[in-house]
């Protein structure tokens, strides 16, 4: 029987899955609620809008997740310095 | 000149130019074939961005997306939510996956397995399944550059011609060159792209509705319930809308050769920064709907919508403009075609032929066996887009299915200690078997919810079953 000699990488930090699970909210699992072609932003059905919309909403939320994880991993340094 | 002589000579000249481009940018470098495949992972951030949009925006987002806006109607925004949710995804597993690889020097997704889970069955297994999965994308690439050439010829080059054409510069480009020059055409390509998505998805509902607004308004008097789901299909609900995101935003970053050319990369976090701006750069895919939605009213009964795209453009622009769309869709074809096919061909030779026919290969002659796979896997490619007839979106969602079924051994990989190998293959076997089982018996999508993602399901199933019975 072969053992496994991989050791796992560190997971990601909860608030940075938090931040990433907004988006998959937003334009996934609330499919039934934004499908509709009412109201209309300039003219544009809502269904289409509200993914535009999160086309810039999305990165920012990204950017969320970055900044945590960026400031866990300086601190994971900072410890293994002391 | 003919119209069809203007627009096919503008699509050579492009070609011709990114073509060159890319010869040059290979040339000054030694290709052996770390350099072939991972470039000597040197990447930033601006090379990364330009490869991995290189990939995921494609001729399948040009002429497919626009192709299913025109035909299918409100399940097409599926693709405006994917092309987002896969990078949020990847903003988790892709950065520890490459410093894995770069840690024990891998280079195609094989080696992973083969590195996390020490075991040769499994990486061929999984080298087999990227490269058969990779087939139907690539027979997508075919078809739309074949697509292309015969539109712009004003048919007077039929399509089965036409896609011979298209294989023999895609082969021919892979042969030379390596990932570095795809890297390279790729500016071109999202150059011109750029032009041409916002000229057209501007200019078309301009002139023949006055405006956006005015022809949203004309097509829901027209047919008010195609922009919503299931829009004109009959099971394409918010289930399947909801289990299609699933798969395709997971499986972003399970396709062989986007995992491949995170390995170019210099650092993590290139990657990580990569992530997070990537949903922006497909802020040009509503314009593609808007061209498609267009379609619906300008050039309404095709029998095939993914030429919604390129009638309307041939109708209302002159010949050259024809062109110069035609030789963006091209290069937009040529660049992800070249980088599947370089990556099916180096999994088959490094990670199928040497370990099973002749473990005693060098990298030197593997790099020659993988020109030859070259060959083999666009020849087969072609042979499917010569012999079927299915939607463009229709190809790279059976791909999806399958290559999504290799996500729970990729994260089980790095973030695992326990999981063994046969019990990841056992989850493999059971979900690659039910894709073929469900689309090669046309039971896709299965009570309303993608045949893809049913398979991933099980897949995760047999994994947690025999995961458990291997522990007590």
């Amino acid at each position: 029987m072969k053992t496994s000699t991989r050791d796992p990488v560190p997971r990601p930090s909860l608030g940075a899955l938090l931040y990433g699970l907004i988006p998959f909210i937003a334009v996934c699992f609330s499919v039934s609620w934004w499908d509709r072609l009412h109201p209309t932003v300039l003219g544009v059905p809502f269904n289409l809008f509200w993914l535009i919309l999160w086309m810039f909403l999305t990165p920012l939320c990204m950017w969320g997740a970055y900044r945590l994880e960026v400031t866990r991993a300086e601190h994971d340094r900072r410890k293994d310095c002391s | 000149m003919t119209p069809s002589a203007v627009a096919l000579s503008m699509i050579l000249a492009i070609v011709v130019l990114g073509s060159a481009l890319g010869f040059y940018a290979g040339a000054r470098y030694k290709m052996d074939l770390e350099q072939w495949t991972v470039a000597g992972r040197g990447f930033g951030l601006l090379f990364v961005w330009l490869l991995m949009a290189g990939e995921v925006y494609t001729t399948f987002s040009l002429l497919g997306a626009s192709g299913w806006a025109y035909s299918q109607g409100g399940p097409a925004l599926y693709i405006l939510a994917y092309m987002m949710l896969l990078f949020v995804v990847s903003f988790y597993i892709i950065p520890p996956i490459w410093g894995i690889a770069r840690q024990h020097s891998l280079q195609t997704q094989a080696d992973f397995f083969q590195q996390r889970y020490n075991s040769k069955s499994l990486a061929v297994a999984v080298a087999l399944v990227g490269v058969v999965f990779m087939i139907p994308s690539l027979q997508l690439q075919i078809t739309g550059l074949g697509m292309i050439v015969e539109m712009a010829s004003f048919n007077g080059i039929g399509r089965t011609p036409a896609m011979l054409i298209a294989f023999v510069l895609v082969a021919c480009f892979v042969f030379m060159s390596g990932v570095r020059a795809v890297a390279w055409i790729s500016v071109l390509k999202d150059l011109l792209l750029l032009f041409v998505v916002v000229t057209v998805g501007i200019a078309v509902p301009k002139i023949y509705f006055d405006g956006v607004r005015p022809m949203f308004s004309a097509l829901l008097r027209a047919s008010p319930s195609h922009l919503t789901m299931p829009g004109s299909t009959v099971n394409h609900d918010h289930a399947w809308f909801i289990s299609t995101v699933l798969l395709t935003s997971l499986g972003g970053y399970m396709w062989p050769h986007t995992m491949g050319s995170s390995f170019t990369a210099r650092s993590d976090d290139t990657l990580r920064r990569n992530a997070v701006i990537m949903p922006l750069y497909g802020i040009t895919l509503p314009l593609i709907f808007l061209v498609g939605f267009s379609s619906i009213l300008i050039v309404p009964g095709l029998k095939n919508g993914d030429l919604s795209l390129l009638t309307v453009v041939r109708k209302t622009f002159s010949p050259l403009f024809l062109g110069i769309v035609g030789g963006a869709g091209a290069l937009t074809a040529m660049v992800p075609a070249a980088l599947q096919i370089l990556t099916a061909a180096t999994l088959l030779a490094k990670n199928v032929y040497r370990p099973l026919c002749a473990p005693h290969m060098t990298d030197q002659q593997v790099g020659r066996m993988s020109r030859i796979m070259v060959l083999v896997i666009s020849a087969t490619a072609l042979y499917f887009a010569i012999y079927s007839s299915t939607t463009l979106v229709a190809l790279l969602l059976i791909g999806y299915a399958g290559v999504t079924q290799l996500f729970p051994g990729i994260v089980l990989g790095l973030f695992s200690r326990r999981v063994s190998s046969t019990t990841i293959l056992g989850g493999l076997g059971v979900g690659v078997a039910t894709v073929a089982a469900l689309i090669l018996g046309k039971h896709d999508p299965f009570f309303g919810i993608n045949a893809g993602f049913v398979a991933l399901c099980l897949n995760f199933l047999t994994v947690g079953l025999l995961n458990l019975t291997k522990i007590s």
